[in-house]
Formats: structure tokens, C-alpha cells, sequence
């Protein structure tokens, strides 16, 4: 027998996954909160006895390997000249990192924004900035202020190849923490992730989890690898992709909602699936991650309520739900469980918010443009209408009897016939909640962990949205 | 190596010249940054702040050039980048007036050089190595 565990460290719940390589299969798991304010072990013990419990008997991993998102996940700042465009491409090799953008700043830095990097006690910046052999003089103006000011946190130079030198001399005058990558766009338009990535991670295992208390497990388990959402990020592409002989699933979707933040991620490269659309803009990555801050269950219920209109409000209250209320409650009270019908009824509202404004940001949008030769579209994002299958996780859809409804609201939307969304995806959900877990297994044994996310995330609703698929 | 932004500007699908342009400038030595058909002035003026070009080079075939270039000038110098050379050419206007108003109408929009229909860019790399002071 084989056995790993892997572990998932949440800003909450630290995470158990038990798995048995022969058997391709999770043989157990188990949850506890995150102690990470006192001692992580402590958390990751408790859940530890949970999860023998469950086994009948103690024991033994040939691996323990760990995600964390805990202690405010890894916070980012990502810098860029243009805002759609290096700025942009700088925000979304953050986002693929695994990172929470907590701060994007364009063209030169003022002190008040430095001022800020330092406050939000980010933990790594991404400096980019002019394509190679373009503009070298606001990266230099802005490596300079991030010297002045003496930003003391790894600082990361994804920028204008053309200056990497005097960026090098700029980062050993004022002893700042510099790390070096390809250009996050070489080029107009091309976006560059994979060097970017590889630093960002290599910072992620040699400062970030010491600098957060997290490093302290690693004397019982053998290493925390990556960050939440990378894991993630890495299971639904190999889902999507398949690996070797085992075939996966095709183009995907995947939405993560929980207390604070609604995450989507898509496998594919979305390109324009009719002949009178053109693409614009920066290259959108295969793998893409998109997090919204303002958009959760709980710690974020006031932003989903924001993003309701009026008429909504109205809606809900003929229908006697006073969401005003509502929101407030679960922003009050973060803990709060739904174990009502009607306490349900209106999580799922919240739910279905927090997934339509979601993918609305992830998808990509058509613009109509009138030409002597004829409407034509332009397209800016990904295309996601043929997705075939669309993925939920997160205690809210795994545990809610309307999860299929709630998954709805990613799709087509007829009065938005614009965006570009899942027109009629096969829908799953990830019930025992493995996703992470299998993209740090996936680093081991990809085989397996895709063998088993295909037993285990189940279909809920075929096709459901067939009746209003883009004709 | 200078860079040379070109592109067709706005609902404008014409792209075959504008291969030709860009082959042409590359092979004259510049460093070509092509950003395509149906471009916007935004997409003109990122596309040379992130690569630091040294000028934009615009191309309109369908008519509406006028419209399309106006204030191009202004968002320049809002975007920091106001003293980049811009050329235009094409049939910039729609039916057959004459020239010298339409390439005076241009210049007032601060255009640096106006080019009337027809003109091959072999023409106006002369005028680029001169404004670029490669002469």
C-alpha cells in the first residue's frame, strides 16, 4: 500500500486529503480550523486524528505535501506601464501564480502608492513595464522609487529585457530583494507567463511560507509546495487536458465560491468561433484564474448586494426577502450556517449573484462594430461559449441542494447575449472538495490524480442549458 | 533600431497594404510593431508607449480617415507621449477634393505628413529616415 496525504491550509479550514495510489482513490478526509495565529500544527494535528478516526487506525504517508492560502494567502502587487497591457499582463501572471492582487499600479509610482505597497504588507511585487527594447524609462523611475522608499519584500522584474541591467544596479544600490524573469510581455499583445510563474514560486517556497508562520510545519511533513489557487489551477488543467493515454475532459470552467472571494478558472484558449469576429487585445492565458475580491458568501456579502440593481432589491422584497438585511447578516457574522429552508433559499441568491458577476468579469465580451463591409464583431477575451463542462466547488455549491441552479447562472444569459459564456456545459461538482488536493498530487503522480477526479466530481445536470443555447 | 507603430485605424478591414508596409519597413531596417486592421486610437497610442516608438504610422483605406484621426493628436500628449512623429495615408477622405486642403485639414489635426492616394511606401521612407534623423 501507498498512501499520500495532502494538505490544504486555508485561511479557515486546514484540509486533509488521504489518497491510496493502487487504488486510485481518496481514502479519507478531514478538516479542522487553521491555527496559524498560534501554531499551525496544532490545527493540522487535530484534523490529522479526525482523519484516523475516519480510517479506523493510524497510518503511515509515504508523502505529505501542502497548498497554503492561509494567512492572507499571497499577497501581490503588480506593477505596469499601460494599463491593458503590461499592467494587465503583470495582474494576470499574479492571478495564475496563485496570488490575490491587492494592489495594481500603472505608468509612474507616486510616493502615496508605495506608501501603500508597504501598509497592505504585501508580500512580493511584480515590476513590469515596456516590451523588450521598448520603454525603459518608467520601470527605471519606478525600481528607483521602490529603492527610495525601501520596499523590504521581494521585488520581482518582469519587465523591459532592454534594462534588466541597470534595473540589476538600481535593485544592489538600495540592497531591495530582486528577482529576475523573461518580460511578462516580450511583445505587443504577447503574454508571457511561465518564467514569471516559476520565480514567483520559488519566492513562494523560500520566503513567503517562513515570513507567514507556515514554514514550521514542514519539521512533520515534507514540504508546502504551492499556493491554493496555483493547486487548483493545475487540477482543472489537468482535467481539461488529459494526461498521456487517459483522455480529460476538454475545455472547461470552474468556479470556486467562498466566504470572501469568488474565483473562475477556464482551460482553453477561447479563440473566436465564427468567422465575423476578430480578436483584440493582450493574449488571454490557457489557463486563466480570475479572482473577485467584492464578490463571497460571507466576509464579502455587502459587495454581492452592491452589485444587485434596484429592481432586484425590489424583486426580493415582494418576494419578503429583505436582502439589505440579509447581506448584512452574513457580513456580521461570518460563521453563520444556513440550516433553514429560507436561510438556504437566500444563500443560493447570494450564490448565483456572486457566480453571474463572476464569469461576467472572466468571460470575454463581443463588441459590434459597422463596416462598409458589414457588421462584424470584435472579441476581447476568451470565448467560452463552447466550454463542455462547467465545474463547481465551495461549501456553498457542494452542500446546496440548488446547486445546479446556482451553476446556471454561468451560463448563456439572454439578456447579456454578448458575453461570451458557457452556452449549454455538462455541469459537475467537486463534492468531497478535492480540487487542490489533486493539483499537488498532480506534481507527483498525474495519472492518478486525474483518475480520481474523474471518479470523484460528479455530473449533476446534463446539458440543462440546451432550450437556450446560442443558436 | 527605431520603432514604427502601424496599423489600419478604425472600422477599416483593409489589410493587405498593411502587410505590405510592414514588410517594407522591416526590410528597411526599422523594428515594425504591426497592430492590424480595425485598430482604434487607443490601440495605437498603448501599442508606442509600451514599445517606445518613435512613431505611429496610420493607415485608413474606406473613407473615413478624417473621422477617425481627429483628436488623435491631443490623446498623444494627454498620454505623455505628444512629440511622437504621426503620419497618415491612404484615401483618408471620402470622395476626390484636393489635396492640399485635405493634407492641410490633417496637419491642423497635427499630423507631421500626409500622404494622398496611391503613394507606395517606398515613397515615404525618405521622409521617415529624414523626421527619424537617420540622414
Amino acid at each position: 500500500m501507498k498512501n499520500y496525504l495532502m494538505v490544504d491550509f486555508g485561511s479557515t479550514y486546514t484540509k486533509l486529503t488521504a489518497v491510496d495510489l493502487e487504488k486510485e482513490d481518496i481514502i479519507a478526509t478531514a478538516s479542522h480550523y487553521t491555527t496559524v495565529s498560534t501554531d499551525i500544527t496544532e490545527g493540522y494535528h487535530k484534523a490529522l486524528l479526525k482523519l484516523y478516526d475516519q480510517l479506523g487506525k493510524k497510518i503511515t504517508f509515504d508523502k505529505i505535501i501542502a497548498c497554503s492560502s492561509a494567512a492572507g494567502g499571497l499577497k501581490m502587487c503588480a506593477i505596469g506601464l499601460v494599463e491593458e497591457l503590461t499592467v494587465e499582463a503583470a495582474r494576470r501572471v499574479c492571478l495564475g501564480a496563485g496570488g490575490k492582487v491587492d494592489l495594481v499600479f500603472s505608468n509612474k509610482l507616486t510616493s502615496l502608492e508605495v506608501a501603500q505597497i508597504i501598509e497592505k504588507n504585501i508580500d512580493i511585487v511584480l515590476l513590469a513595464g515596456g516590451t523588450d527594447g521598448g520603454n525603459s524609462e518608467v520601470v527605471l523611475y519606478n525600481a528607483e522609487m521602490l529603492g527610495i522608499y525601501g520596499v523590504d519584500v521581494p521585488i520581482i522584474y518582469a519587465g523591459n529585457k532592454a534594462c534588466q541591467d541597470e534595473i540589476r544596479l538600481i535593485f544592489e544600490k538600495y540592497r531591495l530583494k530582486g528577482y529576475f524573469c523573461d518580460n511578462v510581455m516580450p511583445k505587443l499583445n504577447v503574454l508571457n507567463i511561465d518564467s514569471a510563474n516559476e520565480v514567483i514560486r520559488k519566492i513562494f517556497l523560500e520566503n513567503i511560507i517562513e515570513a507567514k508562520g507556515i514554514k514550521k510545519i514542514e519539521s512533520e511533513i515534507d514540504q508546502v509546495i504551492l499556493p491554493t489557487p496555483n493547486a487548483v489551477l493545475k487540477a482543472a488543467q489537468l482535467l481539461s487536458e488529459g494526461y498521456l493515454d487517459e483522455a480529460g475532459l476538454g475545455d472547461l470552467m470552474l468556479i470556486d465560491i467562498g466566504g470572501a472571494t469568488t474565483d473562475v478558472y477556464s482551460v482553453g484558449w477561447g479563440y473566436p468561433s465564427k468567422t465575423d469576429v476578430v480578436l483584440k487585445g493582450l493574449q488571454e492565458p490557457f489557463a486563466k484564474r480570475t479572482v473577485e475580491g467584492d464578490l463571497g458568501m460571507r466576509y464579502s456579502a455587502e459587495g454581492v448586494l452592491q452589485s444587485m440593481s434596484n429592481r432586484e432589491i425590489y424583486q426580493y422584497q415582494k418576494e419578503g426577502i429583505d436582502i439589505e438585511y440579509e447581506a448584512q447578516k452574513r457580513r456580521e457574522n461570518v460563521e453563520f450556517i444556513a440550516t433553514n429552508d429560507r436561510d438556504i433559499e437566500v444563500d443560493a441568491i447570494f450564490a448565483k449573484k456572486c457566480v453571474s458577476v463572476a464569469v461576467s468579469r472572466h468571460v470575454g465580451h463581443l463588441e459590434m462594430v459597422y463596416t462598409p463591409q458589414g457588421t462584424i464583431y470584435f472579441q476581447t477575451g476568451k470565448n467560452l461559449v463552447d466550454v463542455g463542462h462547467l465545474i463547481g466547488t465551495g461549501g456553498i455549491i457542494i452542500k446546496s441542494p440548488k446547486a445546479s441552479e446556482i451553476l446556471l447562472s454561468a451560463c448563456y444569459d439572454r439578456n447579456n447575449p454578448l458575453e461570451l459564456r458557457p452556452a449549454s456545459p455538462v455541469m459537475m461538482i467537486d463534492y468531497d472538495y478535492i480540487l487542490s488536493a489533486m493539483g499537488l498530487l498532480s506534481l507527483y503522480e498525474p495519472l492518478v490524480a486525474l483518475r480520481i477526479m474523474k471518479k470523484r466530481i460528479k455530473v449533476i445536470e446534463e446539458g440543462a442549458m440546451k432550450t437556450n443555447a446560442i443558436a | 533600431m527605431k520603432t514604427i507603430v502601424i496599423g489600419v485605424i478604425g472600422a477599416d478591414v483593409h489589410a493587405v497594404g498593411n502587410r505590405i508596409i510592414e514588410y517594407t519597413l522591416t526590410r528597411e531596417g526599422f523594428n515594425v510593431v504591426n497592430i492590424g486592421v480595425l485598430s482604434s486610437q487607443e490601440d495605437f497610442i498603448n501599442a508606442a508607449i509600451e514599445t517606445n516608438a518613435s512613431m505611429i504610422l496610420v493607415s485608413s483605406l474606406y473613407g473615413h480617415g478624417e473621422l477617425d484621426c481627429r483628436g488623435m493628436r491631443e490623446k498623444c500628449i494627454e498620454a505623455g507621449i505628444g512629440n511622437i512623429l504621426l503620419y497618415v495615408g491612404g484615401n483618408i477622405v471620402v470622395g476626390k477634393q484636393d489635396f492640399k486642403e485635405v493634407e492641410k485639414r490633417f496637419k491642423d489635426m497635427g499630423f507631421n505628413r500626409v500622404y494622398p492616394p496611391g503613394t507606395p511606401i517606398e515613397a515615404v521612407i525618405p521622409d521617415i529616415k529624414k523626421d527619424l534623423g537617420m540622414l
